[in-house]
């Protein structure tokens, strides 16, 4: 004890421990095994060739990848796919924000109506939601805008109207509105109270206090969980290849179903899903950053200001060696 | 006569079972700086936010400027006012909360103008002159760039004071405005709050701060249990307590 004591601060700066590290020979055994798998994989997925008919030709096909990945028919279905997905998450997110404020509503049946939209919507399967709206013309032949149980003054033909593309995007964005709406919901309860107080002591009434205070507010909380539900949406999609839509996987299965090339097409399918998520990823880094602005926690560094910060503290770092306190374990901590 | 600026007649408020305002009757004449002290959960802070009709009250009678507040009267009958014509009427009174209450996700100048360009109409340009005044006059000219988040409490106070001052209001409440600020901090609002007092403003302050009552207060309220025990002149009350329950209070915060 007398060590620790007031003895020990007239001692020159501690300098830094260098002790032998603890051995892991358990992580490099499990690193050696992996990266064995990791190679048999590649050679399988890459470079293995079996031979099909006469010919010898790499597990997977990736001449037949190459050979349409970047074809007409399969663009088409990469923009369709695009499409249902900005459209679909657009209805969703408008009709997920109504039903929140809705279910936040003081008037009873309105509240009573979103939850039961929420509920049906949320308890029937989205594939089965689809099949129902393809078939919406063997329910409602005739689809008429007039008064409720009075005379109707425009009167449209169902099946020409409900086309698959439209059935498809009103089908996933219905869908997505459900799933949104509790999303939002979550988000407005987030901020708050005081935040509204201040807002209606100013004078602000409930929509504008909702769109200037609050939902601005309650978007750090739902931008994350709304990237996922965009990649969802994406990957989803897909669905709409059974009720005769053109997007890329029914795109693709089109091609297989005369080449009978069905993995490598799938291969062609994933790769773009792939691409599509990669990027949305990137969109909602920049999006989370935007709406984060003034609060409290640093913002992450785009990948060009990491860059940027790198080239300065290595300028910085390298002429420094001397008079810094190389010894305090926090030295290199403020680096960050 | 001029209306009082406030009046409360026989005010009654409860949560739930709670009754939490028994019978409050207040007058605060145009000008008048009126401090309101008492113990936590004497219903000083409720009674304050009854004013802006941030509550509702159960019974009695309130009215603000002459005009009864969250209420219209017409011939004998009382009529719930429209969510349109309360704002109204708030948008007239400014409140100071405790906790600030900025508008985190707004830079200092985007939370002062916010309300009087959506709600008064003003000018952009116009509002942005006079938040720039108003920064002056709480000494935060050159934070207006700023996001409350690198504000300190003392800071994020004046802020909350001018942004409440940019609608121009007619009465000014404060609801214990350095009660969450560190102690070395308390005296910067308090100085912008003693100016504004000497400029003529019509002030409600419910605080703990004995010192502003004595120095700055025209009247002084002790509440205990939603009641008003003792109304007077700040330096009488504070010197010489008629009541037991007032003098118990003060000896504790003195």
């Amino acid at each position: 004890m007398t060590q620790l004591g007031p003895a020990r601060t007239t001692a020159p700066t501690p300098s830094a421990i260098r002790a032998v590290p603890v051995r892991h020979p358990g992580r490099w055994v499990a690193a050696a095994v992996l990266l064995v798998l990791i190679a048999m994989a590649v050679d399988a997925v890459v470079f293995a060739r079996v031979k099909r008919g006469n010919s010898l030709q790499t597990r997977f096909g990736w001449h037949v990848v190459s050979q349409f990945f970047l074809s007409h028919e399969v663009l088409h279905g990469l923009i369709v796919t695009l499409e249902l997905t900005v459209i679909a998450m657009a209805i969703g997110i408008a009709g997920g924000v109504l039903l929140a404020v809705m279910r936040l509503a003081i008037n009873p049946i309105v509240r009573w109506v979103a939850w039961s939209y929420i509920w049906f919507f949320r308890g029937t399967p989205v594939l089965v939601q689809l099949l129902f709206w393809f078939n919406l013309s063997y329910v409602f032949p005739q689809i008429s805008l007039g008064i409720p149980f009075g005379p109707s003054w425009i009167n449209l033909n169902a099946n020409s109207l409900i086309t698959p593309f439209i059935a498809a995007f009103v089908g996933l964005g219905l869908n997505e509105a459900a799933y949104m709406s509790e999303i939002v919901r979550a988000g407005i309860l987030s901020v708050d109270e005081g935040q509204t107080e201040a807002a209606s002591a100013l004078g602000m009434n409930r929509i504008l206090l909702m769109r200037r205070v609050v939902l601005p507010q309650a978007m750090r909380v739902i931008i994350p969980p709304t990237g996922n539900e965009t990649i969802s949406m994406l990957k989803t999609s897909s669905l709409a290849s059974v009720i005769t839509v053109t997007e890329l996987l029914y795109s693709v299965q089109l091609i297989y179903a005369s080449t009978y090339q069905i993995v490598p097409m799938l291969l062609v399918a994933s790769l773009w899903y792939l691409i599509v998520t990669s990027v949305l990823s990137v969109g909602q880094f920049y999006i989370e950053r935007y709406f984060g602005r003034g609060s409290s926690h640093a913002q992450p560094l785009t990948p060009f200001q990491k860059f940027r910060k790198s080239i300065v503290t290595v300028h910085q770092a390298m002429p420094l060696p001397g008079p810094r306190d190389a010894g305090s374990p926090l030295a290199g901590r403020k680096e960050r | 006569m001029v209306a009082p600026m406030v009046l409360a007649e026989s005010v009654r408020k409860s949560f739930g079972m709670v009754e939490v305002l028994r019978g409050i009757d207040l007058e605060v004449a145009a000008g008048e700086v009126m401090v309101i002290i008492g113990p936590s959960g004497s219903g000083k802070s409720t009674f304050l936010r009854c004013i802006n009709h941030l509550e509702k009250i159960n019974s009695g009678r309130l009215s603000v400027d002459g005009e009864l507040v969250g209420y219209r009267e017409h011939g004998g009958k009382i009529f719930e006012l429209k969510d349109r014509e309360v704002c109204r009427k708030r948008a007239e009174i400014g409140i100071v909360f405790q906790h600030f209450n900025l508008f985190p996700h707004m830079t200092v100048l985007g939370n002062i103008i916010e309300a009087p360009v959506r709600v008064k109409g003003q000018e952009k340009t116009e509002a942005i002159a006079n938040a720039r005044r108003l920064l002056t006059q709480v000494g935060l000219a050159d934070r207006e760039t700023a996001y409350p988040a690198q504000l300190s409490g003392g800071q994020k106070q004046r802020i909350a004071i001018a942004r409440a001052l940019a609608m121009e209001p007619k009465l000014m409440l404060f609801d214990e405005p350095t009660s969450a600020l560190d102690p070395e901090l308390v005296g910067e609002v308090l100085d912008v709050m003693k100016q504004l007092a000497k400029a003529g403003m019509t002030m409600v302050v419910v605080t703990h701060e004995i010192g502003f009552a004595r120095e700055v207060g025209d009247s002084l309220v002790f509440m205990d249990e939603g009641i008003i025990v003792e109304r007077g002149h700040p330096k009488e009350i504070i010197n010489s307590p008629k009541h037991e329950r007032t003098r118990a209070f003060l000896s504790k915060v003195l």
